[in-house]
């Protein structure tokens, strides 16, 4: 099994240099939001950020923009082509036209779980296909957060969204399983995927550092706590974040030449409702009574996941 | 004026060598009947070395117009070609793109939209991007097709405008027939369109910059879609000094509205497209029956040129306005749009009659012109005249009777 060999080992050897400026729009407590920004310190200020309609669209509200670098707003399910559109453009330009190499864009992809899963999967799995050499920066919520917390694919079996309610008849809320956009883009062979998350800084930054020599599709997807979605206090988006590495809900791993490695392993993992309990969109699995069912089967899957890897 | 070589070209192929002698650089592509031979057409020009630039297979006509409106931000010259049911998938990047605010040249090939599904030829498609801030060109010949890409990059390159550019053809009638066109030296077309610089800024490293930014507030969003309507509307302008530069180059002059045997004409047919050719025909002959007959053509359709044809049709009696297109409800889209440039018109015609033809390819015949003046001669005559006849009810009716044939069967 091979090792991420990382360039950076502890806290203080990440860059003190920010490509996103304070004060955004976004909300207060944003994990994906800070899996952005560290990213970024990795990539440098040379880059195009094609923005898909979603929370991450509030970073430029006309005039202002906290990036270093370019940002190019598109459609909801249209980031990725337009991506596609800049990618052969500066190809072009540097092969005909003259422009000199240290004019190149990193050309990055930020777009919500919804787009990724929903509306612009399919754009992405046919830029994943022409091996388009690109970011891609999941900021995964686990549902349309910018549009008040509706059901998407990436939401979780047991979560209550706006349109899958915990209701008498349908207890669970959300019934269907989370979609597995990792390993489904994996099955496309892209250069590089992982998923990250923003309480592990070091291995985000490492994952950052290694993608930003590769060439062609690097897959992202970052567990991205939402305090206002999820229903918890700003201040615990870290502690929301390590808990679901912990427990193992949200495995930390990186798809890279053929091989899957979990890059971050929880030790002993914790049982699922220590992540579950401090969420108000998993209270009704507690409230008024006990989901015993409903945790068990998360519980399970996590456990089942787990087992193939141990 | 350099000689040029005169070639048959069906309608695609000239849309084809429009854009190689206009040197683009970026084509993204989705194939869709009737358009294919253009993107073939390219696809092997930039395979060959023909071309210089890339050909890029899209997924989807949302992802090419996309790609082709990103690739404009960036600086190169780009061309893509779609139709029909491809215009509607990709609706939301149109509309995007023009907000964009970059140039490019689109051609449509006029398909009729489902349901039901057919391949055959109708307005319906092109006139379904008719508010999306597009300038629109409506070819009628091969030789316009080839023409109006050429003069298409300029209006759409133009500091003034910065805004695509939609050329469009009918499927099959046009794209499938040939004609001869005139191929211009590439010299003298480089002293008319030269190699592609960008008048407004373009993404690289050294110039960061936000685009196409959300905006809070009515106020700030109505400031940007003025501009728009501004860019959109100096386009008429533009139109005409490209159109003299492009007489002084290649000898062929384009209005904004052709007017054929309009002088002394008492009635007088609006087409446009390919069926244009048509309506001429009809127009010599009844003229050589002694009826008086004239057409305009529309050719610059957004911004729509509500003054020229206002002056066109002054002082003519009876205009027929024939869209081939329909909306459902009202009637013909380009109608109303005819009517409201004549309301404040002193000398306006006293009958101004909608006709509906040519859905889906269905022909119009010098019977159906003819149908058209006796129903103009009406002292009350009904509109929209929808151009379908006794014939094609009992045809319809056949097709009805096997249908339920079928069902006893089954």
């Amino acid at each position: 099994m091979k090792v991420l060999t990382g360039v950076h080992k502890k806290i203080k050897d990440l860059h003190p240099h920010e490509a996103i400026a304070p004060g955004t729009g976004l909300c207060a407590g944003c994990g994906g939001l800070e899996g952005l920004r560290m990213g970024l310190k990795e990539l440098g200020d040379d880059f195009l950020i094609c923005n898909a309609a979603g929370c991450f669209t509030l970073l430029s509200v006309y005039p202002f923009t906290p990036l270093k670098g370019s940002w190019l707003y598109t459609t909801m399910g249209g980031p990725v082509p337009a991506a596609q559109g800049v990618r052969d453009t500066l190809d072009i330009r540097m092969r005909y036209r003259g422009l000199e190499k240290k004019e190149n864009l990193n050309v990055i992809v930020v777009a919500g779980d919804g787009s990724s899963n929903d509306i612009g999967f399919g754009a992405t799995s046919a830029a994943i296909h022409r091996n388009l050499d690109f970011i891609y920066f999941c900021y995964d919520n686990e549902a349309y957060g910018n549009t008040g917390f509706q059901l998407s694919a990436a939401s979780p079996y047991g979560s209550a969204t706006q349109t899958t309610p915990s209701t008498d008849a349908h207890e669970a809320g959300t019934e269907i399983n989370k979609k597995d956009l990792f390993e489904i883009w994996k099955a496309q062979k892209p250069i590089y995927l992982a998923t990250v998350s923003p309480r592990e800084p070091i291995d985000l930054s490492n994952k950052f550092a290694r993608a930003k020599d590769l060439q062609g599709p690097r897959m992202f997807i970052c567990m991205s706590p939402c305090p206002t979605g999820w229903g918890f206090e700003p201040k615990e988006t870290q502690q929301i974040a390590k808990l679901a590495v912990d427990t193992g809900i949200f495995p930390v791993k990186e798809y890279f030449e053929g091989e899957v490695v979990h890059t971050v392993r929880p030790r002993k993992r914790l049982p699922v409702e220590k992540f579950l309990e401090l969420q108000k969109r998993f209270r009704h699995l507690f409230e008024p009574h006990r989901q015993d069912e409903v945790i068990g089967q998360i519980q399970n899957r996590v456990d089942d996941y787990w087992r193939q890897y141990e | 004026m350099k000689t040029s070589k005169k070639i048959m070209l069906t309608g695609n192929k000239a849309a084809a060598w429009g854009a190689r002698m206009a040197a683009v650089e970026y084509v993204p592509a989705f194939p869709i009947t009737p358009q294919t031979e253009i993107v073939e057409t390219l696809a092997k020009w930039f395979a060959d070395g023909t071309l210089q630039g890339k050909f890029t297979n899209m997924d989807s006509e949302h992802s090419m117009f996309m790609a082709a409106g990103s690739a404009g931000a960036t600086g190169v010259r780009v061309f893509t070609a779609s139709s029909s049911q491809g215009i509607l998938h990709g609706m939301e990047s149109l509309y995007t793109i023009t907000g964009w605010r970059t140039p490019m040249v689109i051609v449509n090939v006029s398909r009729a939209l489902a349901t039901p599904l057919t391949l055959e030829p109708d307005h319906n498609d092109v006139l379904s991007t008719r508010d999306c801030g597009l300038i629109q060109l409506h070819a009628e010949t091969c030789q316009e097709v080839f023409d109006f890409i050429l003069m298409g990059y300029r209006i759409a390159e133009d500091a003034d405008v910065c805004l695509p550019v939609l050329v469009n053809l009918d499927g099959f009638y046009l794209s499938f027939t040939r004609e001869p066109v005139l191929i211009p030296d590439e010299e003298e077309v480089r002293s008319f369109l030269p190699l592609y610089t960008a008048t407004q800024p373009v993404f690289q490293a050294s110039r960061p910059m936000a685009r196409a930014s959300a905006v809070f507030g009515g106020a700030t969003y109505t400031s940007f879609k003025l501009q728009q309507e501004l860019a959109c509307r100096n386009a008429e302008n533009c139109f005409n000094r490209v159109a003299q530069d492009f007489e002084k180059h290649f000898g062929r002059l384009y209005v904004p509205v052709e007017m054929f045997h309009l002088d002394d004409a008492e009635y007088v047919f609006v087409m446009s497209n390919s069926f244009a050719t048509k309506g001429k025909s009809a127009v010599l002959k009844l003229r050589q029956q002694g009826i008086k007959a004239g057409l305009l053509k529309l050719r610059l359709f957004r911004p729509f040129p509500g003054e020229a044809i206002a002056s066109a049709l002054a002082g003519h009696a009876k205009v027929a306005v024939i869209d081939q297109n329909l909306a459902p409800g009202m009637g013909g889209i380009t109608y109303p749009e005819i009517v409201t440039s004549l309301y404040a018109c002193e000398d306006r015609p006293d009958k101004i009659l909608s006709v509906i033809g040519g859905l889906g390819g269905k022909d119009i015949d010098d019977q159906d012109f003819m149908a058209i003046i006796e129903h103009l001669d009406k002292p009350d005559s009904r509109t929209p005249l929808y151009l379908y006849d006794e014939n094609d009810v009992s045809g319809f009716n056949r097709l009805q009777q096997i249908a339920k044939l079928k069902e006893a069967i089954s």
